[in-house]
């Protein structure tokens, strides 16, 4: 079994492959245990961990969990709260109560009606999946401004980098406001050259973030970053 | 299953009419992820047939009142294009493709782990665009790989695969003279890895003999074809993590 760690080990499985004999390990996610062996029960890469074996997914739908900063978009509208589409298998609920507004009965669609997009954490996340949202907390907002674009859920982590490191590059070359959600969704905020050029950096953040060769690509890609104080 | 008996299906040498011997299935290629804008998709192309599955989801189930409590709702269309066959077809859906999505519906949600996304649904498109017979069984085989390339979490990748009766013989994966002037056919969705069966369908007579050695054929295209699947993923990713 391979340890999923490292690159040259890394074993890519699909569903109902068998990964190994269950006896002495636990099955992580992506896994399961039927009759004394391991299955992948998603397609991805084979990890073991601390005895656990589990398969990192290649592609997966996000899942909420209590405390995702997340970009949202409301979907429905009533008296006293949004559904938000959170870019998962179930829509997110934000109450008037935990609305950064103070906001009455009935009037819920004066502050944020369809289409518009937030930036909320997730509060709550039940056993039955119902999911809660809060815009209650520092720099929670109505997002009026800028683009939205979607990036899958294993790539987040690429495009923040270690602590942030490529996140923050990506912030300083376009000179555009970026929030990665965790939901997958990514915000860019800045002029349409900066837009652009993040843009183009996300996407090759996608491609390229696993390969050697993408340190060298994406200081060549700076290199094309528009000026800051041009305009 | 016409079984017209003046239409002769085998020819003197023992082989079939297009050159293939009894257990011998169509050539069959599989390309993972070949529609950008679908969660997972898949093209299979089977013989002369072509089907394109793509996969989106799991999403909020709409409307409210198909959402499931306890688990996920496939929601599966099959459709023909009207291109796919020498006569036109008549665009929508009609009796033989609610038929088809709905049994396919079941034969997925026997595999996929459906409880684990509650109050959901996962959409599977199937669209054959060229047929010449046993659709429905690589319309399966698509939406396997599709879901399969969504990330969509099963026990197994299910294979369609077909075997049936041309005169009083057994043979596998029939091309479309067989199974308009066969006896009989058996279009069957099976689990490689386990050896389990998720949908069976017959039209026609089989005696139990022939029913086993049916099953006997569909069991190794199946093997066959699960290879290839396995092989279109891998292809899909090969060259490190994606």
């Amino acid at each position: 079994m391979s340890n999923g760690q490292n690159g040259a080990e890394l074993r890519l499985v699909t569903p109902g492959m068998a990964i190994g004999p269950s006896a002495g390990m636990r099955v992580g996610s992506g896994a399961l245990a039927q009759n004394d062996t391991i299955i992948a029960t998603r397609l991805g890469w084979v990890k073991e961990l601390n005895n656990t074996v589990s398969v990192d997914p290649i592609n997966s739908a996000y899942m909420p969990r209590s405390g995702d900063l997340i970009v949202a978009t409301v979907a429905e509208v009533r008296n006293n709260l949004w559904f938000m589409n959170i870019n998962g298998p179930f829509q997110g609920l934000l109450p008037m109560s935990l609305a950064p507004w103070k906001v009455e009965f009935g009037a819920a669609r004066q502050h944020m009606g369809i289409g518009d997009v937030v930036l909320a954490r997730v509060q709550e996340v039940d056993e039955c999946h119902n999911v809660v949202l809060t815009m209650k907390g520092v720099g929670l907002r109505r997002l009026n401004q800028g683009s939205v674009h979607s990036v899958p859920i294993n790539h987040i982590d690429r495009i923040r980098g270690e602590g942030n490191a490529t996140l923050q590059r990506l912030r300083e070359a376009s000179d555009c406001r970026i929030i990665v959600g965790e939901n997958g969704k990514v915000w860019v905020d800045g002029d349409a050259e900066g837009t652009a050029w993040a843009r183009q950096a996300i996407q090759l953040i996608q491609e390229s973030g696993h390969k050697n060769t993408f340190e060298a690509e994406l200081t060549a890609l700076e290199k094309n970053a528009p000026k800051k104080g041009d305009a | 299953m016409g079984g017209y008996g003046d239409v002769q299906l085998l020819r003197d040498d023992g082989l079939r009419l297009d050159g293939r011997k009894l257990d011998e299935m169509r050539p069959v290629s599989i390309e993972a992820g070949i529609l950008p804008a679908a969660d997972g998709s898949a093209m299979v192309t089977h013989g002369l047939n072509v089907a394109v599955a793509a996969v989106y989801g799991p999403m909020e189930a709409h409307p409210r009142k198909i959402q499931r409590q306890d688990r996920a709702v496939i929601d599966v269309r099959y459709n023909m294009a009207p291109f796919s066959t020498s006569d036109r077809i008549r665009p929508g859906f009609n009796r033989r493709s609610r038929e088809i999505s709905k049994v396919t519906a079941e034969a997925l949600e026997s595999v996929v782990l459906v409880e684990r996304y509650p109050r959901s649904k996962i959409r599977v498109e199937i669209e054959i665009l060229a047929a010449e017979a046993g659709t429905r069984c690589v319309g399966i085989t698509a939406a396997a790989v599709a879901l399969a390339d969504a990330g969509i979490p099963m026990r197994d990748l299910i294979v369609g695969v077909a075997s049936g009766k041309v005169e009083d013989t057994v043979v596998l994966d029939l091309d479309k003279a067989e199974d308009n002037y066969g006896q009989a056919d058996l279009p069957v969705g099976i689990l490689p890895n386990t050896g389990e069966i998720a949908f069976l369908q017959m039209d026609g007579d089989l005696s139990p003999e022939e029913f086993n050695l049916a099953m006997e054929y569909n069991f190794k295209a199946a093997a066959e074809i699960h290879e290839i699947m396995v092989d279109a993923l891998k292809r899909r990713y090969e060259g490190g993590e994606n």
